[in-house]
């Protein structure tokens, strides 16, 4: 009995080890396709926070769709979508065959889907500047855009940066849906050595690892910048 | 320098003021009193356009802050304001908050701009906290460099919110000593206050304000000494 749960260890570890550099691999994807959709993300974010907070209608009511949509429907149904749903819809309507690359339409998702999370930081980040800081800057004479380039924005960027990293590691963990898709990220390559192999358990317990492995480190990485901007943010 | 005529401010359903009409000349330091939302902020607010009232005509050196088509922020930058909160920025040092809107706004350069800071430092008293972030001022300490920050724009008007109230009693003497250096320049000061001693010493008139309404206005004697109506008496023997 012992001597069999030894034998399975030793084969599970064997099997970890085996399927160590392709996760390794795997997670390269994973991280590429988080950076690029974080980047995509906060560009979209920043534009559609500050549209949740204008004044004018046709900013505000595009942003606030928006960030509805993606943030009151599933990511898988978002890919399912971008990945299927828009080229079929294309196809008709051009009459010909019409294909997204995986890679391209994770980036698409991802970065759209962020991006509606991101604005809600954003919106958040600045919402929580007390109202007489913008009072003061006007009564100096600033217009709006100085106020918020001066005075708003420094302050609302260090409450935004925490919050950013958290939302940078939730995506990390939600790209592994991409491997329903095809996109050969860290999940995938698991999937792909399990199905060769049948060692189910090893394979996913290693791939959960290096998940973990890269949000302990995200999440480090981000408590330690909090600190150092807290470094120069004198109360408030 | 200020002309306020038939001025209305709503908030919803609240009506906050109900026609203010008053003057104030170049060079006069008049301070508002009245009961706690009675509308003096609101009043003060709608002079440098923080509101914007719902109707009537605020006219700030010939100019008309209420007709849209003259450029606010210019107005803004011949009117100085002080909080009641300091707001100061957090992010800056003092010297920065006071040299950031003469460079961004007037178009200072730094040195320039520094220049004027550190003189304004000094007339508040504060020249060795130059470059001490807000946070490890006291409060009578941010005040000043409040005032200094708003003086920094050369204003031709200033006005003070209760620029005392959010102050430890040990503090608001050095505050109301450089508002009252102030008012001996010859600023035209507008100033919501509660300090009587601060109104009589320096002020030329006295506005009470009661339910969106002046009720009542007159030197600092005149109102303090010998109040016309109830509701002056009143507010006063509740406050003195
Ligand atoms: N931005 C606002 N929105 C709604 N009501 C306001 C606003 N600002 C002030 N008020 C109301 O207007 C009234 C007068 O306020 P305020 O001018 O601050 O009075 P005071 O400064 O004399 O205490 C109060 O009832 C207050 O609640
Ligand atoms: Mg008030």
């Amino acid at each position: 009995m012992g001597l069999k749960i030894l034998e399975i260890l030793q084969s599970y570890l064997g099997h970890m080890i085996k399927v160590f550099p392709q996760l390794i691999r795997g997670a390269g994807v994973t991280i590429q396709i988080t950076s690029l959709s974080v980047f995509v993300g906060i560009i979209i974010g920043l534009f559609m926070g500050l549209g949740k907070l204008s004044k004018k209608a046709i900013f505000r009511i595009p942003s606030v769709m928006y960030v509805d949509f993606i943030r009151g429907t599933p990511l898988f149904v978002q890919i399912l979508i971008v990945y299927f749903g828009i080229p079929g819809l294309v196809s008709q309507i051009t009459q010909s065959s019409f294909r997204l690359e995986p890679l391209v339409a994770a980036v698409v998702v991802c970065g759209m889907n962020s991006g509606a999370y991101v604005a809600e930081i954003v919106r958040a980040g600045i919402k929580s500047i007390e109202r007489g800081q913008m009072e003061a800057a006007r009564s100096l004479g600033m217009n709006e855009r100085q106020a918020m380039r001066y005075i708003i924005l420094p302050q609302a960027f260090k409450r935004i940066v925490p919050p950013l990293g958290n939302e940078f590691v939730a995506l990390l963990k939600d790209t592994s849906i991409l491997a329903t898709i095809g996109v050969s990220e860290l999940t995938r390559h698991g999937q792909l050595y399990a199905s060769v192999t049948y060692a189910t358990f090893p394979t996913y317990m290693g791939v959960a690892l290096v998940y973990l492995a890269m949000t302990l480190t995200i999440s480090r990485f981000v408590a330690w910048t909090e600190r150092r901007l807290g470094v120069s943010d004198r109360g408030d | 320098m200020i002309v306020v005529t038939d001025l209305h401010k709503k908030f919803g359903n609240l009506h906050v003021l109900k026609g203010i009409t008053n003057r104030v000349k170049t060079q006069e330091v008049v301070c508002v009193i009245g009961p706690s939302g009675s509308g003096k902020s609101t009043f003060l607010r709608c002079l440098n356009l923080l509101e914007v009232p719902t109707s009537g005509e605020v006219i700030i050196d010939g100019k008309s802050v209420t007709d849209p088509q003259n450029d606010i922020n210019k107005i803004r930058e011949e009117v100085g304001m002080v909080f009641q909160r300091f707001n100061l920025f957090p992010h800056m040092t003092a010297l920065e908050n006071i040299t950031l809107a003469p460079m961004k706004v007037r178009g200072l350069n730094k040195e320039e701009a520094e220049t004027r800071a550190m003189e304004l430092l000094k007339k508040v008293g504060l020249t060795d906290k130059a470059n001490v972030y807000p946070d490890s001022l006291s409060g009578g300490q941010q005040q000043r460099v409040a005032i200094a920050r708003a003086l920094a724009m050369k204003p031709k008007i200033m006005l003070f919110d209760e620029p005392t109230s959010a102050l430890d009693p040990e503090m608001v003497g050095e505050v109301l000593a450089v508002m009252k250096d102030l008012a001996r320049e010859g600023m035209t000061m507008v100033v919501v206050t509660h300090e009587m001693g601060f109104a009589r010493e320096v002020g030329d008139r006295v506005l009470f304000m009661d339910e969106g309404l002046i009720v009542e206005e007159g030197t600092p004697e005149e109102v303090f000494n010998s109040p016309k109506h109830e509701r002056t008496k009143n507010f006063l023997s509740k406050i003195l």
